[in-house]
């Protein structure tokens, strides 16, 4: 009984294992062969789109990374993320104290005018903002993008953040109060500490979805000195059409902050994501 | 020490201040909700209702607000639009290749990953980092291993002597978006329903199989139900995203060859940036609300109510 029992469940688990194989495989086929051929010339490429490099070409790559419009869109696209993530996680944090912790006339109206946000699609309003911030000049201004992003990432941010504070338990507020903290000051000393996984997660959200938008920037920025990395990879395939190789190069290198920025956030990024899909 | 002479004194004074805090109160209920309430009523709200606006005039974005009313002429002429027409098969074509194809799929990769089989925790992360990845950075991947000629998925295949057009014909580009579309986000699907599966309680699960329930019975009739609010969600979201699909669809093929994959927010950013009729392209845009709104409204009457009446009961109110 006792190795019966293993056996068994090795030949149940066989095909599974071979889907799953061939699931994988063709999930890593595109990145492979973007990989290998960044390291090829064009001819090799389309004479030997798989196999590995007869003479590793670094060219390709390196010529990409001594580029300064290539680390120039890294810096732009950085920077945009992270200060549309303090605007959304910093704004929403406020109100959703607020909704989480006041009893006032109007909370119930105000916070379902926030979550029904949540039902604007962004490509409704593309037309009227750009409109509007160009009559505001933000138009190649990274604050045009930055608002923007964090005005449509209020909802979902206040929502989670919402949640969160509600369950922190009252009695601790009472006690900071006692000890003479400031409606403020318990916000900022205690509460926003103690929400600091629901904050990673929400940041977490914040920074993928403007680092990946591609709409909002192709409508803001016309100066290339502007651009960020999901622009200038657009520009980038129009200006080396037939140079694949190279456009291959500049793809794997795009993909690093991404893939690192997974790595590293992965937890927060899976559980922020499910929270969100089933809060929305 | 000043605790203690402190505290005695904050305990008596409650008295004279409610006058003072009441109104401290609200400048701090104003003071923390007013930034948030701003930004989202001038960058959401108001070019959501500026859009709605601009849908009954002919304006081509310049000169304040406009002003050559024209009714609801934009709308009539979007109907009798082909363009349009084709915009809405192709919506309808890539939802129920989603609904019946991609996520079944996403499903039974996740009831595979969820047994215990080696390096399932590997494949958890390699299905789900294409989501990570940007539109773009797919898109254009995509678009070069399915270019006609010069293209990976070609030169592999022609060695069967089976080739494509992939994207450049119109018979095959919306199956190939599709492709792409599933590479993309069956991964987040999956982990949706991983999610889900493990709110199910494996008593549950197990009662079943000492029940007797073969491994397909018991999803069957187990997992499957107690999976359904998490499969309604993953339905909802795939459409409202199918509804403004944009990013992929503009990199990879434009909406072309001839319009054969154009999707309602290509047709409106065509109209509204390409040819400056911003009042036609709201037009397009009012349409895409409506359909998200009231397939929204339907659908969480209609499809999701049991599961938001359970939320209700549960947590005494919706977040």
């Amino acid at each position: 009984m006792s190795h019966k029992k293993p056996l068994k469940r090795r030949r149940h688990t066989l095909p599974l294992h071979v889907i799953a194989i061939i699931v994988g495989v063709f999930m890593v086929i595109p990145v492979f062969y973007a990989l290998l051929g960044g390291f090829k010339d064009n001819s090799e490429l389309s004479g030997n789109p798989f196999g590995l490099p007869s003479e590793w070409i670094t060219a390709n790559y390196t010529d990409v990374l001594g580029s300064g419009s290539f680390w120039r869109q890294v810096w732009n696209s950085t920077f945009i993320a992270v200060v549309t993530t303090v605007v959304t996680v910093g704004l929403s944090a406020l109100a959703a104290f607020v909704f989480a912790r006041f009893a006032f006339r109007g909370r119930e109206l105000y916070f379902t005018l926030f979550t029904a946000g949540l039902m604007f699609p962004f490509a409704v309003a593309i037309l009227p903002i750009f409109v509007l911030l160009r009559t505001f000049g933000l138009l190649d201004n990274p604050l045009g993008v930055i608002l923007t992003q964090a005005a449509f990432g209020l909802p979902l941010t206040i929502i989670i953040l919402r949640g969160f504070f509600r369950s922190i338990p009252g009695e601790i507020e009472e006690a900071a109060t006692i000890d003479g903290c400031s409606s403020f000051g318990f916000f900022w000393r205690i509460l926003l500490p103690m929400a600091r996984p629901a904050i990673a997660t929400v940041s977490v959200l914040a920074i993928v979805g403007s680092w990946n938008n591609f709409m909002l920037p192709l409508v803001v920025f016309s100066e290339e000195a502007s651009w960020t990395l999901p622009l200038g990879i657009q520009q980038f395939q129009g200006q080396y059409a037939s140079d694949t190789a190279r456009i291959l190069a500049y793809l794997i290198l795009a993909m690093v902050p991404a893939l690192g920025f997974y790595a590293i956030a992965e937890r927060h990024l899976v559980g922020g994501l499910t929270a969100g899909a089933t809060k929305g | 020490m000043t605790t203690l002479t402190k505290g005695p004194e904050a305990l008596r004074l409650p008295a004279p201040a409610p006058a003072t805090t009441r109104r401290g109160r609200w400048v701090t209920i104003a003071l923390f909700l007013l930034p948030a309430l701003v930004l989202f009523v001038m960058l959401v709200v108001a070019p959501m209702l500026v859009a709605l606006y601009a849908s009954v005039f002919r304006w081509n974005g310049f000169g304040g607000l406009p002003t050559n009313f024209i009714g609801l002429d934009n709308f009539t002429r979007l109907f009798s639009s082909e363009i349009f027409a084709q915009d809405l098969w192709h919506l309808l074509v890539l939802v129920l290749l989603s609904i019946c194809v991609q996520l079944p799929f996403s499903l039974a990769i996740a009831m595979l990953l969820n047994q215990r089989i080696r390096g399932r925790a590997l494949y958890r992360v390699l299905f789900f980092a294409p989501y990570v990845l940007s539109e773009v950075i797919t898109g254009v991947l995509f678009s070069l291993i399915l270019a006609p000629d010069s293209g990976m998925a070609n030169q592999v295949l022609s060695v069967f002597g089976w080739e494509s057009e992939w994207l450049a014909n119109p018979d095959t580009v919306m199956p190939s978006l599709f492709l792409v579309m599933t590479w993309k986000y069956f991964g987040f699907h999956m982990m949706i329903y991983l999610a889900g599966r493990q709110n199910i309680p494996n008593e549950l699960i197990e009662a079943a199989q000492i029940d007797g329930a073969t491994g397909w019975k018991t999803f069957r009739h187990v997992t499957l139900p107690l999976l359904g609010p998490t499969i309604r969600i993953s339905i909802f979201l795939s459409v409202i995203y199918t509804i403004q699909l944009f990013d992929l669809v503009w990199i990879l093929t434009g909406g072309g060859p001839s319009h054969s994959s154009e999707t309602m927010a290509v047709t409106m950013m065509d109209w509204g940036f390409k040819r400056s009729q911003v009042g036609y392209a709201s037009a397009i845009s009012v349409v895409m609300f409506a359909l998200s709104l009231v397939f929204a409204l339907v659908y969480q009457r209609f499809v999701m109510r049991r599961d938001l009446e359970g939320a209700v009961t549960s947590q005494g109110g919706r977040p």
